[in-house]
């Protein structure tokens, strides 16, 4: 909410506080200022001098100063004619010191032009020369300093300032035309300098969404006096008697509903002239954001702003002539189901069974709580526009809804103060898309007592500014009386949770300065809530709540820092997510980047690599592209490798959850591993060129790595008949300890296609880390031996039929533990070897716990080729 | 004889005094100290010698012999010490070339910043619990004190998924790490339903909400909780193990405010501020020129978060606060765009 720091003085004396003192409290109070606006006030030197100062900066701060010299409130006494322009003026004015000659184009007091020596003085706010105000010329808010010049023939050196001007509004036509009782000569800044604090309204801090609630938190974090009832000089004018016949008398009000609508209220007021309010009220109400209208309507808007309770002001007539002979009867009741109502913004709408309608026994008048009809608005015929109570329309721009002509201005104001149900009006809100000043209230919570105090209000005010006379009475219905909250609290709660030592007393004095009845007994304090709160509830909830304002009022800065002094629980660590780490440690240790991909994609997307027929599926999804939770993590990490083709060189992966979907219920969410890599091996640099592209043996290579540091040993590789659209010959599923855990290979050429990489291959792996996590690993290490190793190279030619971990088996079997490695360091095929067949080349380590000699090394060899002979068919090649 | 090796001698010394390269030494090596040379030729005529000669020239030859080797040595690191001059001189490398490239693999930095947040926790004493991305609606709102249509929902915009009959109790992508509190607790109790352990956890994780995604917003992010319940736990000990783990996080001198809040599960709840780290609290772009950086909501666990939880709030309390990973390393590094974490653009990623 905006809030005019000179609307705050009503309420609380802000003496020795900085505009910046305020907003600190506040916004360590949980009412946090996100800007101030200074409009007149004198500015903190940081926002001022801009952002190179070097002191600290504490708040986004923006706005004008008034010159307190050189911009003063002064009278025009006369409005003359321009000798050579039409459309502009001039203007005697006396500034307080001396009179002034002043041009001005301003529309709203050329019709006084050659009206002669002016009655009343009309008072302005002047600007000599020098002064510095916004461009009221310019698009938005550009700041200038007023410089002599002449303008068709006359000198002219200051101006009679507008709105847009001084930074009251964004835009505006007119100069300002303050009220009668402005003092001449007096510095503007001291006369209406305001500054506005914009301040985020918490959802549990709604009742603070008003004057007096800031007010209220303010008197109680600096221990000043609230005013509550305070009025400010410039609205207190005589309030007319209360005469006439008792509202009683003429109006009836029946609630079917009291859960929906727990009291409702109506007075009268009768005779209103309906016109402008006075300058200072448009002006805070502009400041506050909300439109100017006029002072029946305004009365209404500075009531619910400064009190919190929204107000309906009904054309009392229209009222009665529609209930002809008989007494008004106001009936609030819910909606039958494609009802339709008018509502002031001229909309029709259709109503449900949910909405609650005000009415009268010919029908609906309003949108309770949330929108009035437009039958029965408050008319101003001068103007043949309604207003727009309530609907948030941007400075300057018309209510949506033009009405015809009903003839005549309102005279009588029926004016309603209710209370609503909150979550109620919140639906009806959002099911009409309705958001309003009365509603953004309403739909948070406002306490029935207000209902009352608001009404009143609200006919003083228009009492004051339309000169009206308030009827006798309230009509007052209030068939739901909100139980008060009671708590009970002790020093000793107050120690366990907040951990700081009160009294009772001083337990006490905090929260009576938030107007919680307090009563001390007995070692115990039984607090009761304000009559404005509804977010205080009752037992161990409502003690905490009471604690908060304890916390609140006391100060959280002023609340020590210890540690806690209860044990420890037994630190049992988190096996699975320390795996998992351990698992990303080892696949970056082995070149490859994570990624983190989006859980929300789509079917097509997926069924690139592999299709699914059920999904997870969003109901409400921002994209069709994000319609579905990923079912294939592959998938995610291959959309990521697209859209980074252009990189030379890619070997990404992603450990995460998939989503595979269970019928009406919670999904399962299995932990993948998927790995993608294509481009070149190494990429290209000033000595490196044409580097081989990843292949199939890239990814085995860094599998295998990956098996070894999760510490498996019995690991096999086999042709896969997998889902994924993998490259036939060029694929393979991986076993662990004899169970399948994982898939890799090259993407299928036709898969490929579906996407837009380069000519590279593209390599995946898909990892289940459910079941790799639960096999076991084995631990233990190969003894390294001091004897020297002998070493022996073999080259046997055989079938290519005959896969190479077949060769190795065989060897690795028949040379026994003596033979301790194996390494594959040639396949070769050519000519002379022979169509089918292929040359591999083996390099031997013989190692044995003593020094082997040629002979035995010999025995062991031939061994192993009449072993490969035998079984494969293997020749040695000579 | 003795004239014939100082002859010898002489020459030798001198075609040695001219040779600068290895081969030519070899060479020399041979022609006057091999086994052909004049030299040995010398010795090997020495059973023609005299008794008397026998010594004379004998001494004399080996006086040559040593002579000649000694020459030979000098002059061989001579041309050894030469030769090294000149590749020294010669081998110079361009400095400048770039350094050949390794291939490296590196963590998303979010994990990264995720492990950084959870292992100053873990010294903390708070131990990793995770839990799942897809929740109920009881578990993420309901059991959190949300009651239903509560303004506090419009806080958090939640995806939904689709399921049939559960309209009292739809699934949702969880919009927080939070309902992992109520899971926790359960199990915790669950353990010991008569008189339930302490707890001290960390809850990271994805969570989801209803967003456009732009530079400022997205539909999902990290989010890493801490939750302490246990007895006498006070806002006191909120206060001093927050600025525990913040200090360890910024710094020992970071400055610390705690600001009223609202959430739903906490109450008292607060906003926890750190000075700006950027501007050292005199205002810049990244800290909107407040000097604060908002860096974490905390609170007392709500009463009725602890009963659903299984912890009577009469016995127990406790607290809980959550923090964005992204959120601080776009602090951190000026990140202004949040779309580059899960648009995982090598380019960006690299650079962590
Ligand atoms: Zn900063």
């Amino acid at each position: 909410m905006k809030l005019p720091i000179s609307w705050l003085k009503d309420f609380i004396d802000l003496d020795g506080l900085t505009v910046e003192d305020i907003a600190r409290k506040l916004t360590l109070a949980g009412l946090e200022v996100d800007e101030i606006l200074y409009v007149g006030l004198p500015m903190p030197e940081y926002a001022a001098s801009g952002m190179h100062s070097s002191e600290k900066h504490e708040f986004k701060t923006n706005g004008i100063a008034w010159d307190k010299e050189k911009i003063v409130v002064a009278e025009i006494r006369e409005v003359k004619a321009h000798p050579n322009a039409d459309k502009l003026t001039l203007l005697d004015l006396f500034d307080g010191q001396q009179e002034q000659v002043v041009l001005t184009g301003a529309p709203n007091i050329f019709h006084l032009k050659g009206a002669g020596k002016l009655e009343k003085p009309i008072k302005v706010a002047y600007a000599k020369e020098g002064s510095t105000l916004y461009d009221g010329h310019a698009e938005g808010q550009v700041l200038m300093t007023l410089k002599r010049a002449k303008i068709r023939g006359v000198d002219s050196y200051s101006m009679v300032c507008s709105e847009k001007e001084l930074g009251i509004t964004e835009e505006s036509d007119g100069i300002i035309i303050l009220d009668d009782d402005a003092p001449v000569g007096m510095p503007l800044a001291d006369y209406i300098g305001d500054a506005v604090l914009d301040i985020s309204i918490l959802p549990n801090m709604a009742r603070n969404a008003n004057v007096i609630g800031i007010a209220r938190e303010l008197a109680a974090l600096t221990g000043r006096e609230l005013k509550t009832d305070n009025r400010p000089q410039t609205i207190d004018r005589p309030l007319s008697a209360v005469n006439g016949q008792s509202v009683n008398d003429l109006v009836e009000i029946e609630i079917t509903n009291s859960e929906l609508n727990p009291r409702f209220v109506v007075g009268l007021i009768r005779n209103v002239e309906i016109k402008p309010s006075p300058y200072q009220i448009q002006r805070r109400l502009k400041l506050a954001g909300v439109r100017a209208i006029n002072n029946i309507v305004d009365a209404t808007n500075y009531a619910m702003i400064e009190l919190g309770e929204p107000l309906h002001a009904f054309d009392y007539d229209i009222l009665k002539e529609r209930a002809g002979d008989k007494k008004i009867k106001i009936i609030t009741r819910t909606a039958q189901d494609g009802e339709e109502l008018v509502t002031l913004d001229g909309v029709k709408r259709k109503l449900t069974a949910m909405n609650v309608l005000v009415c009268d026994e010919k029908g609906s008048l309003s949108l309770a709580g949330v929108m009035g009809g437009s039958e029965s608005e408050v008319y101003d015929a001068s103007k043949e526009v309604l207003d727009a109570i309530g609907v948030e329309t941007k400075p300057g721009e018309m209510p949506q809804g033009k009405i015809t002509s009903r003839g005549k201005s309102t005279v009588n104001v029926l004016l309603e103060g209710a209370a609503w149900n909150f979550i109620n009006i919140r639906r009806t809100a959002k099911q009409h898309n309705l958001p309003s000043e009365a509603s953004f209230r309403f739909s948070r919570g406002v306490h029935p007592a207000l209902a009352e105090t608001g009404v009143k209000r609200g006919l003083q005010y228009m009492a004051a500014w339309a000169n009206g006379q308030i009827a006798p009475g309230l009509v007052d219905v209030y068939p739901l009386k909100p139980k008060d909250s009671v708590v009970d609290v002790t020093p000793k709660d107050v120690k366990r949770l907040l951990g700081i030592e009160l009294t009772l007393e001083e337990i006490s004095a905090l929260l009576t300065r938030l107007e919680f009845k307090c009563e001390i007994t007995n070692h115990h304090l039984q607090v009761t809530a304000p009559p404005h709160r509804m977010d205080i509830d009752e037992g161990v909830v409502g003690l905490a709540d009471v604690l908060e304002e304890v916390a609140r009022s006391y100060g959280f800065d002023k609340i020590p820092t210890t540690t806690m002094s209860d044990s420890l629980p037994p630190q049992k660590g988190n096996p699975i997510h320390e795996w998992e780490e351990r698992l990303r440690d080892l696949l970056v240790a082995i070149g490859l980047q994570e990624v983190v991909t989006y859980r929300m994609t789509s079917p097509e997307r997926e069924s690139r690599v592999v299709t699914h027929n059920e999904y997870v599926r969003i109901a409400n999804p921002i994209a069709p592209e994000r319609s579905v939770l990923r079912q294939n993590l592959l998938a995610s990490v291959l959309e990521v490798a697209e859209k980074n083709a252009k990189a030379e060189s890619l070997a990404m992966f992603e450990v995460g959850s998939i989503f595979e979907p269970v019928k009406n219920d919670l999904p399962n969410e299995p932990r993948k591993l998927a790995m993608v890599m294509t481009g070149k091996r190494i990429a290209s640099a000033w000595d490196v060129k044409d580097s081989p592209t990843f292949d199939f043996y890239d990814m085995k290579g860094r599998i295998e790595l990956l098996l070894a540091g999760l510490r498996f040993t019995d690991i096999l590789y086999a042709e896969t008949e997998s889902t994924y659209a993998l490259h036939p010959g060029k694929s393979a599923e991986v076993k662990v300890n004899g169970q399948v855990v994982g898939v890799f290979g090259e993407l299928h050429p036709l898969a490929k296609e579906k996407y837009e990489f380069g000519d590279a291959p593209v390599i995946v792996a898909e990892f289940d880390l459910e079941k790799l996590r639960a096999l076991n690993p084995s631990y233990g290490i190969v003894p390294v031996s001091e004897f020297p190793p002998m070493y022996e190279d073999i080259a046997i030619i055989l079938d290519e039929s005959v896969a190479a971990a077949t060769v190795e088996a065989l060897i690795r079997q028949t040379g026994g533990k003596t033979v301790t490695d194996v390494r594959l360091f040639d396949v070769y095929r050519d000519e002379k070897i022979g169509a089918g067949k292929k040359s591999l080349a083996y390099s031997l380590t013989y190692q044995a716990e003593k020094t082997l000699t040629d002979a035995e090394a010999a025995a062991i060899r031939n061994k192993i080729v009449k072993r490969l002979e035998n079984v494969v068919g293997a020749k040695l090649r000579s | 004889m003795l004239d014939k090796l100082n002859e010898i001698e002489k020459a030798a010394l001198e075609s040695l005094s001219s040779i600068n390269d290895q081969t030519a030494l070899d060479a020399w090596r041979i022609a006057n100290v091999g086994r052909s040379s004049p030299l040995m030729q010398v010795f090997g005529g020495f059973g023609k010698l005299s008794k008397e000669e026998k010594p004379v020239v004998g001494a004399a030859a080996n006086r040559v012999k040593v002579a000649l080797e000694s020459a030979l040595e000098e002059r061989a690191q001579a041309v050894k010490n030469a030769a090294l001059a000149k590749s020294l001189e010669e081998e110079k490398l361009d400095v400048t070339l770039p350094g050949r490239e390794v291939n490296i693999g590196r963590l998303h930095p979010s994990t990264q910043q995720l492990r950084r947040v959870l292992s100053i926790l873990a010294e903390m004493g708070f131990q990793v619990y995770t839990s799942r991305e897809v929740e109920s609606d009881e578990m993420n709102f309901q059991m959190l004190n949300f009651a239903p249509h509560h303004p506090a929902r419009e806080m958090q915009d939640s995806f939904y998924v689709e399921a049939e009959g559960r309209e009292d109790n739809p699934i949702l992508m969880r919009t927080h790490t939070s309902p992992g509190q109520i899971r926790a607790m359960r199990e915790a109790v669950a353990s010991n339903p008569q008189n339930p352990p302490p707890i001290r956890i960390a809850l990271p994780g994805m969570c989801f909400r209803y967003e456009q995604i732009t530079a400022r917003s997205e539909i999902q992010f990290n989010q890493v909780e801490g939750l302490a319940v246990g007895k006498g736990i006070t806002f006191a000990d909120l206060k001093g193990t927050l600025t525990d783990f913040v200090r360890r996080m910024f710094g020992q001198d970071a400055r610390v405010r705690f600001r009223a809040s609202y959430f739903p599960f906490t109450e008292p709840s607060a906003e926890m501020d750190v000075e700006c780290f950027v501007c050292g609290g005199k205002g810049c772009q990244v800290c909107k020129n407040s000097g604060w950086l908002e860096i974490l909501g905390c609170g007392m666990v709500h009463p009725n978060v602890l009963q659903n939880g299984g912890y009577d709030p009469k016995i127990y309390s406790g607290f809980a606060w959550g923090m964005g990973p992204e959120r601080q390393l776009m602090l951190r590094n000026k990140i202004t765009d949040i779309r580059y974490f899960w648009g995982n653009d090598v380019r960006f990623l690299e650079q962590f």
